[in-house]
């Protein structure tokens, strides 16, 4: 194995120009991948090579080429539809939830949509209301799409292409926090699988369940917290639907507790759904009921300070987790 | 039997087979046979006749939630048609769909949107992948004026033309988007004008006149496949039932629908071929027999069709993964 050391945007442009490479019928489409390199340069350099009939720049008009991504799907290409944020694929919710869910139940099984579309989300860059949202456990709801949520080098360098064999839309969901990230990964590192949750550090105290960029937060709150003797054990769900609940129950039948982290609000949110899970097969295996850091419900706003306090931070996880513990701090 | 009297004789009959399969589902539903919401095409049908004259098998085909008359004549069997519309699972979206929903892949038929405007972009896709795979061929997409209101038309007319996509943008203006008339909705009434200043060819052709369609589709489907880019045509049309079937048609007069009735394209046409020698009384006699005939076949069909098991209600909702 040779490491080599890199970040999660190059990451994820590897697995861009790999699949390029690898599948003729694959094309990227969006907002600025070309000229402009991607609006977090996950594509820089990749119109110079595999130029404008494969990367190609759209006019901003997000209904419409996540809509033709699906038609081209239907018409037997790979498509790749980059959109900017999760706050404009909003534009686009009519295409993903009215056509690329339901077209192939509605027409009884006779087409399949192997479109993959990415986007940033998430807060932690001074963006402000319209920039910072986390809105990929909505998009979780729906039945007929995938959801994942890559959080580490080997899953942004891995899921692409992955997602990209699987004949159903997928929606890959990148948090901006995390593009920077940097770390070592094997030069030899490729697809990964996408339907399975991963425990990304053993604890026997406490389950921590979460995904996307609170992953590191809640790594970060594990490291506090073993300091402070307690062992938590972080799960990071990877894929939001279909969602694994077996790593999930298995971690909380041996913790006895849990605390979902999750940078969506409360109210009606992917963590509700995580307890309710918890609660409706592990109840009773449960020492303590379980807590949830959510961010707080107002829309992310601009200055620092309050865009901490609105999303979940280490401090915060720590303090729920000693909650739960029974003991107070 | 001459090539003329052929056609003549193959446009009247799909234009008759329309009208009388939509008479029979609007009877059918209130006999509580057919659910949901039905909407008929009936004194539009020359429209999707003279279209899909122009068209080729290998043409991809987009339409709206008002698509039987268009999957009819496209080829999708009036049985699997009509057993969709009782729901059953011999229909041809497997009974998932309903009126609004006919999807045929085999026949390049790509439903069935009941979103307004929500296929357009699907078109623009389809025409994509043609234009990326070197195939030509072109992506018939069918819509009403009211979804020339919506974003998604602007998204895509820009679109279409910037990356000179073989998209045919076929305009089914009835002049009302459900019971709003286009007066009411729209700053520019002629949905050419507009469409010209995309950069695309546009032009308003009466879709009363089968043979106006038909010859005007087929001068914008070989411009297309020839690489031209996009075209739209505002086939200008009437619809002489009510929106759906629970549409009691406060917002129009009755004489202005007697007054478009005079313009009926089915007896507009048997006059025409009749005039140039093409047809006569008797072929009219016979093709209604053969219409009878096939919509009886069909509900048959439909009323012996079976029902989805239940067990069976979350299948399709994903690919099944490849057994190996």
């Amino acid at each position: 194995m040779s490491a080599q050391r890199t970040t999660y945007r190059e990451c994820m442009r590897m697995a861009l120009r790999e699949a390029m490479q690898r599948d003729p019928r694959v094309f990227l489409m969006g907002e600025d991948v070309g000229m402009y390199g991607g609006s977090y340069a996950v594509s820089k350099g990749l119109l110079e090579e595999f130029g404008p009939e494969r990367i190609r720049d759209t006019p901003l008009s997000e209904s419409t080429f996540v809509g033709a991504g699906i038609g081209a799907a239907m018409g037997g290409m790979r498509p790749i539809v980059e959109i900017m944020t999760v706050n404009f694929s909003l534009l686009a919710l009519d295409q993903i939830v009215n056509n690329a869910a339901t077209l192939r139940h509605m027409s009884g099984g006779q087409f399949s949509i192997p479109i993959v579309i990415r986007m940033a989300t998430g807060a932690g860059r001074q963006l402000a209301a319209q920039h910072s949202h986390s809105l990929e456990g909505w998009y979780a709801h729906i039945p007929g799409i995938k959801v994942l949520t890559p959080a580490t080098l080997e899953d942004a360098r891995g899921m692409l292409w992955t997602a990209l064999e699987d004949p159903d839309p997928v929606l890959i969901f990148e948090h901006a926090s995390l593009y920077n990230l940097e770390g070592e990964i094997d030069a030899a590192a490729g697809a990964v699988g996408i339907d399975k949750a991963i425990v990304r550090r053993p604890g026997k105290d406490v389950s921590l369940v979460t995904y996307g960029g609170t992953l590191h937060k809640c790594l970060q709150a594990a490291e506090q917290l073993a300091q402070a003797g307690v062992q938590a054990e972080v799960i990071d769900l990877r894929s939001l639907r279909p969602l694994d609940a077996e790593t999930v129950l298995a971690s909380v039948r041996k913790t006895h507790r849990a605390v979902v982290v999750d940078e969506g609000w409360r109210s009606g949110s992917l963590s509700a759904e995580i307890m309710a899970r918890i609660l409706e097969t592990a109840f009773y295996d449960l020492d303590a009921p379980v807590e949830r850091v959510c961010s707080a419900e107002v829309p992310i706003p601009y200055p620092q300070h309050l865009e901490q306090a609105a999303t979940p931070q280490p401090p915060g996880i720590v303090a729920a987790v000693h909650r739960v513990m029974g003991r107070h701090v | 039997m001459n090539e003329k009297r052929e056609r003549a004789l193959r446009l009247l009959r799909h234009m008759i087979g329309i009208r009388r399969f939509e008479e029979k589902c609007a009877e059918l539903y209130s006999a509580g046979k057919i659910r949901g919401f039905l909407h008929l095409y009936i004194g539009e049908e020359a429209v999707a006749v003279g279209a899909m004259e122009a068209l080729r098998p290998q043409d991809a085909i987009v339409a709206t939630y008002r698509e039987h008359g268009h999957a009819l004549v496209r080829g999708v069997p009036a049985t699997a048609i009509m057993a969709e519309m009782f729901g059953k699972a011999e229909g041809c979206s497997g009974g998932r769909g309903g009126s609004m929903h006919i999807f045929d892949a085999s026949r390049r038929f790509y439903g069935g949107n009941a979103i307004v405007a929500g296929g357009m972009p699907l078109a623009v896709g389809l025409a994509l992948a043609d234009k990326l795979q070197n195939r030509h061929q072109v992506t018939a997409c069918f819509f009403g004026d009211g979804a020339t209101a919506e974003g998604e038309y602007h998204e895509c007319a820009n679109l279409a033309v910037l990356w000179k996509l073989p998209v045919l943008f076929l305009c089914e203006n009835n002049r009302y988007a459900m019971g709003t008339a286009i007066d009411r909705y729209q700053g520019q009434t002629n949905l050419s004008v507009r469409a010209r200043s995309y950069g695309m060819p546009g032009e308003q052709v009466d879709g009363m006149d089968v043979e106006a369609v038909a010859t005007a589709v087929a001068r914008v489907a070989a411009e297309a496949r020839e690489g031209s880019g996009p075209a739209f045509l505002e086939l200008l049309t009437y619809r002489f039932r009510a929106h759906s079937m629970y549409d009691p048609e406060l917002y129009r007069s009755k004489a202005e629908v007697e007054q478009w009735k005079k313009r009926d394209p089915i007896p507009a046409f048997q006059a025409l071929a009749r005039g140039q020698g093409l047809l006569t009384d008797a072929d009219t006699t016979a093709i209604e027999a053969a219409v009878q005939k096939e919509i009886d076949a069909a509900i048959a069909f439909a009323e012996a069709g079976t029902l989805e098991p239940i067990e069976h209600l979350t299948a399709d909702v994903y690919t099944p993964a490849r057994t190996a």
